[in-house]
């Protein structure tokens, strides 16, 4: 199955509910090695409408990065188009309509934390105390307050990931990009981290595009998964997740959770099949 | 802290006491000619009274070593930004740059008092050209070293080349611009001192060590070399002293506790 259709209304506010915040039309994407062409994607679709939480999950190789990457135009499709609010991917960039958190946190080494989360207020100009007040606002949402002197090497894994979080979000774009944020740290901050990204995305109404290696992050997380599966790269399937938004860790024992993590586990495995 | 300097010096300078103490034996026990090797105690003994002599010596010296260490170092990293913007520049520049700092500097040194007369400027003109390449390089390498992802973030960012240049790329090539600026020290001055041995106003210390060879003031040769080493070290000490300062975030200097 290469089409997958999501759009269904959103459930916060935005000015056209039912138009798609991101829309990818037939995308193929092409790496020319010296080991001749990797078909990173083939012929992918996807809509994805505002304020929705979407889950990219897969196999190494299956092209679940290049997408995002792709989205946030850090890649260019070798055929296909990509849409981000009626614009193209560069304008959306350029335009600064994404905020993107790395599999590693990449803050500056020589940045205070504070002036880490400033430096894209700093690139895009805001006034002095504007940039003071939004670094405030942004340690305080990660729960990084008073830690804002410290520079980055002196935090734990952690807390480089919440303030990478913080700097994707101090400039209020409308869609935060998530390329397996919380990949490199351990179960236990990894569901406090998720229950503080969950918090943050009921928060902030944003639209949530998240790579992961996780089945039960992304079934914990998310309103739809995107299951993907690699050589080529193409979306296997697109699963619902309807659990309220102010869900809780505990929802992963119910009936339901596990129910949809075993339709996850399956897809993938058929992705797996043929390669084994 | 202050403790734990003082702690750390403490081993040096017992070996170095034990050096000079073995060599004064060696000198004295085995009746070693001066002109071979004067023992410490009369080079000592000659730096004393020619401290005026000395000092004039190191300043003629330093000016012109620390004129040319500025400039050499200064236009080293303003081409490598050029260098940087502009892929022409690059496949121009840099293979020039390369036959520059093959040039010899013995070769150069006597040129240069043809272009910019006897006084201590034709011996900053050979510093320049011997310091220019080496910070040429460094840089250009440190402007490369910003990692894929802190480069995609700023395009994240919608940066402008500029924004990108001044917020990631320069401070991420600091610690290389810093390995630069220390090669260059020790450059610097063999380039000034050497650069006098081909002409020069009668004084300087390249100029003290060619001429006091000729008249076999050998005494007065280790002096010169005594300042040589301590302004050489002095010099250094205080460049590697501001790199720990300006770049302590980088792996090799941070603190966990601050």
């Amino acid at each position: 199955m290469d089409t997958a259709s999501m759009t269904r209304p959103a459930a916060e506010g935005g000015s056209a509910p039912n138009e798609p915040v991101i829309e990818v039309s037939d995308v193929s994407l092409r790496f020319d090695t010296r080991d001749g062409p990797v078909h990173a994607l083939a012929h992918v679709n996807l809509k994805v409408a505002r304020g929705e939480f979407v889950s990219f999950i897969g196999p190494s190789g299956c092209g679940k990065t290049t997408l995002l990457r792709a989205v946030a135009d850090l890649e260019t499709p070798t055929e296909g188009d990509i849409r981000v609010e009626g614009m193209s991917t560069e304008e959306a960039r350029l335009k600064r309509r994404y905020g993107y958190v790395f599999q590693a946190p990449a803050l500056y080494p020589w940045r205070t934390v504070a002036r880490n989360i400033a430096l894209p207020l700093e690139i895009m100009g805001f006034s002095k105390a504007e940039r003071e007040e939004r670094v405030r606002k942004g340690l305080e949402l990660v729960n990084l307050e008073g830690f804002g002197a410290k520079f980055p090497w002196q935090l734990s894994g952690g807390m480089q990931q919440r303030a990478s979080i913080a700097r994707a979000l101090s400039f209020d774009p409308d869609i935060l990009l998530m390329d397996e944020p919380f990949g490199a740290l351990d179960e236990i901050v990894r569901d406090m981290l998720n229950q503080q990204l969950l918090r943050l995305w009921e928060v902030t109404g944003k639209t949530v595009l998240f790579v992961t290696h996780s089945i039960p992050e992304a079934v914990f997380l998310s309103t739809h998964i995107v299951v993907m599966s690699p050589r080529p790269g193409r979306i296997t399937d697109v699963i619902t997740c309807d659990f309220p938004r102010d869900r809780q860790l505990e929802i992963r024992e119910t009936p339901e959770f596990l129910a949809i993590a075993n339709r996850v586990r399956h897809g993938l495995r058929a992705g797996h099949s043929y390669d084994a | 802290m202050i403790d734990r300097r003082l702690a750390d010096l403490v081993p040096p300078f017992l070996f170095g006491l034990v050096f000079l103490a073995l060599w004064e034996l060696v000198v004295r026990a085995a009746g070693v000619p001066t002109i071979i090797l004067p023992a410490p105690s009369a080079i000592a003994a000659r730096f004393l009274v020619s401290i005026p002599t000395l000092a004039a010596d190191f300043w003629q010296t330093v000016k012109g070593m620390l004129a040319g260490y500025v400039v050499g170092c200064g236009s080293g990293l303003l081409v490598a930004i050029l260098v940087d913007r502009s892929d022409f520049l690059r496949r121009g520049l840099l293979p020039m740059g390369n036959l520059v700092s093959a040039l010899p500097i013995v070769g150069i040194a006597p040129i240069m008092v043809m272009w910019f007369g006897f006084d201590w400027p034709s011996k900053a003109a050979v510093v320049v050209v011997m310091t220019f390449f080496p910070m040429l390089v460094n840089t250009v390498a440190g402007l490369e070293s910003a990692s894929a992802m802190e480069r995609d973030l700023m395009k994240t960012y919608a940066a402008s080349d500029w924004q990108t240049l001044t917020a990631l790329r320069l401070p991420a090539a600091l610690p290389f611009v810093f390995n630069a600026l220390k090669v260059n020290t020790t450059l610097a001055m063999i380039g000034a001192i050497v650069a006098e041995f081909f002409g020069t106003p009668i004084v300087g210390m390249g100029f003290r060590i060619s001429t006091e060879v000729g008249h076999l003031g050998i005494d007065m040769v280790w002096a010169t070399i005594l300042v040589a080493a301590l302004s050489g070290s002095a010099f250094y000490g205080i460049v590697a002293a501001i790199e720990r300062r300006v770049t302590f975030w980088h792996a090799s200097f941070r603190t966990k506790g601050a």
